[in-house]
């Protein structure tokens, strides 16, 4: 009970400050973990108090009215203790990138250079208007005919008011600038604010300036982030900063429930962290298919490691590049064959052995990354065939539904499985991308183990989902079964893998840790 | 061709009357919007007595956006690219409409006599120009009488 009281008061003092909330995240792992050992056999225990693994992070969605409340709410209250206006507070705000005790204690030590840097300068109270001035030049247009409106920034630039207008559509329409924008003249940082924005733009642009504001909120803000799924309008809040990254894998849930990594936004990659993900991808992209194909086919050369297809001809093979004769069959010298110039008996020589030495390391090291890749492709191209097979069946659910007289909710339980078969393919597949960039000591032993029995579990359930659909009614009952037990070995992977992470016990073959 | 704007009718007549030193710019006679640059090497630098042409256009919505210029003669500069594009961050993100033709020629004179190798656009030659300035110089020098000197 202690505990879920502790991460409740972290969720919700959680807008305010990160700082308690990554305590109580520490304090109250440890307890859980204890108390959740016992009874891992039980599901419904998971359901009735939501402990918190160790792969597991606070967040929250947010709509865009959401957002825009609290940006309103935090300027109201800024407002308030600077006893500026609220225009200016946002300004201020805006400026210091929505730091509100860096702002607050700034003003108070120098209220002048805080206001004249974020563009502000000594306040007048008065409304903005636009004003006719005798003997004017636009210094934009150069147009001097009289009567032209005008308008200026506190800091008295003034230019006419249809070359400001154009500027401000210029800005925020084509640069998709808002909070930023400043007054026309070079060198000058006065920021146009809302007030006088109001007074110059047409609506329509009004409403893209209110989007662009709400937009360079959460862009500022480093524990807020968009949702990356296509048209979904909601930003996740979460408080893993950027150098935590080498510990923990933050995947959060936005409301329209797409998964995704709060660190680089990829899709849920846990349980492999960002950075070896992102060198993964980028591996992936380059090598796969091409090394696939080089690997069928090719050698290389003993001396220049300069990949070499044979393509026809005799043994004798002389590099293009580095002109080193070899024999094809031994990769040995070829000058050591004497005058056996077409056939190869020579298996104990000192050259071709060391030739086949050093092919034999490269082709291993290509092959090891083969055998990641390959699961890892099979994950993913599984689970693509995972989710059509689900679509068939469903349509089969409502025939079931009519033939075998079963209610809609009764059938739900394949709904259940395939989600269950995508999220753990999902996990599956970047087990593969972190065993890739692990070294091996023993607790990748238990690491492995934990894939296996996922993996086993995962495709037993997935070969169920192939059975006709006359004999799905029958199988329900195992079928919810493997669902909880897969689900389960999933959550026991990720819980241990982070743990580990989290205390820095993995070791790994590459840099893992983001730079400052 | 719509009318031009009195902008640039005013800006123009200025250029003609009163030209900055080391700098002209002449539109052409069928195209008011593109002009002729020649810009002189500021003394001191490696860049001293060669002549560099550029070339200038004024987009439609200019002076909301800035205008696109490039060198057209051959010129070795961390900031000045094999195609002649220039990285100023006046031409760019601080440009403001209040600017004018003659500003930035200024600014792009000046940057011929300080060369900025921390922001390069050219990474060969800001590599360069940081790991042997003196070489970098003269290899500018060279390249400044090969192609700038008529």
């Amino acid at each position: 009970m202690d505990s879920d009281d502790e991460f409740m008061s972290g969720l919700s003092s959680q807008d305010e400050d990160f700082g308690g909330v990554e305590e109580s995240d520490d304090g109250s792992l440890g307890d859980e973990f204890d108390e959740d050992n016992p009874d891992v056999g039980f599901s419904q225990d998971k359901d009735i108090k939501p402990g918190k693994k160790a792969y597991e992070v606070d967040f929250k969605a947010f709509s865009p009215e959401d957002i825009q409340s609290h940006q309103d709410k935090q300027i109201d209250e800024v407002s308030a203790i600077l006893g500026q206006s609220s225009e200016a507070t946002a300004i201020l705000l805006r400026h210091l990138r929505w730091n509100k005790e860096r702002l607050i204690e700034a003003y108070m030590e120098r209220p002048d250079s805080v206001l004249e840097t974020a563009g502000l300068g000594p306040e007048s109270a008065q409304a903005p208007t636009t004003k006719v001035v005798k003997g004017f030049t636009c210094e934009i247009c150069y147009d001097d005919i009289p009567g032209l409106e005008t308008y200026a920034l506190k800091c008295g630039h003034r230019y006419c008011v249809d070359c400001y207008r154009q500027y401000l559509a210029q800005k925020i329409k084509d640069e998709g600038e808002a909070a930023r924008i400043q007054c026309p003249t070079n060198g000058c940082h006065r920021i146009v604010d809302a007030k006088s924005l109001d007074l110059l733009v047409a609506a329509e642009l009004k409403s893209r300036y209110q989007v662009l504001l709400t937009r360079t909120y959460v862009d500022d803000k480093e524990n807020l982030k968009w949702c990356p799924a296509p048209n979904c309008e909601y930003a996740v809040e979460c408080g893993v900063k950027k150098r935590d990254l080498g510990k923990i894998v933050p995947t959060v849930a936005c409301a329209c429930k797409h998964r995704f990594c709060f660190g680089c936004t990829l899709s849920d990659h846990q349980p492999a962290p960002c950075l070896p993900v992102k060198q993964w991808l980028k591996k992936c992209e380059d090598d796969s298919e091409t090394a696939n194909w080089i690997s069928a086919n090719t050698k290389e050369c003993p001396k220049c490691s300069s990949t070499i297809e044979k393509n026809g001809g005799c043994n004798h093979m002389t590099c293009r590049k580095c002109k080193h004769e070899f024999c094809w069959m031994c990769m040995g010298l070829w000058s050591e064959h004497g005058t056996s110039w077409y056939n190869c008996n020579r298996f104990e020589e000192r050259s071709g052995l060391d030739g086949r030495d050093a092919q034999a390391k490269s082709r291993q090291s290509l092959e090891r990354y083969l055998h990641y890749y390959n699961r890892y492709a099979n994950h993913e191209q599984s689970a693509k065939l995972d989710k059509d097979l689900y679509n068939k069946t469903e349509r089969k659910m409502t025939g079931l539904q009519l033939t075998s007289g079963m209610s809609w909710i009764e059938v739900q339980f394949l709904d259940t499985a395939s989600q269950a078969l995508q999220t753990c393919r999902q996990t599956l597949k970047w087990t593969y991308a972190f065993a890739y960039y692990l070294q091996r000591n023993n607790m990748t032993e238990i690491f492995e183990d934990n894939q296996k029995d996922l993996e086993m579990a995962v495709e037993n359930l997935s070969e169920m989902f192939e059975k006709p659909t006359a004999e799905l009614a029958a199988l329900k009952v195992d079928m919810m079964d493997k669902t909880s037990y897969c689900n389960k070995r999933r959550v026991i992977l990720l819980d241990y893998t982070a743990q580990k992470l989290k205390t820095g016990e993995w070791k790994f073959n590459v840099d893992i840790a983001m730079g400052a | 061709m719509s009318a031009l704007p009195k902008r640039i009718v005013k800006e123009t007549e200025r250029l003609m009357a009163e030209p900055v030193p080391g700098i002209s710019a002449v539109p052409h006679e069928d195209n008011l919007r593109y002009f002729d640059v020649m810009i002189h090497g500021p003394s001191q630098s490696p860049y001293e007595s060669g002549v560099f042409k550029l070339e200038l256009f004024l987009p439609d919505d200019y002076p909301m956006t800035p205008p696109k210029i490039r060198f057209l003669t051959k010129i070795y500069h961390p900031n000045i690219d094999k195609l002649g594009r220039i990285c100023l961050d006046v031409l760019k993100s601080n440009w403001s409409p209040a600017l004018q033709i003659r500003t930035i020629l200024l600014s792009i004179q000046a940057l011929l006599g300080a060369p900025n190798p921390d922001d390069p656009l050219a990474n060969d030659v800001a590599q360069r120009w940081k790991e042997d300035e003196q070489a970098a110089i003269q290899t500018a020098r060279e390249w400044t009488r090969q192609y700038a000197m008529a």
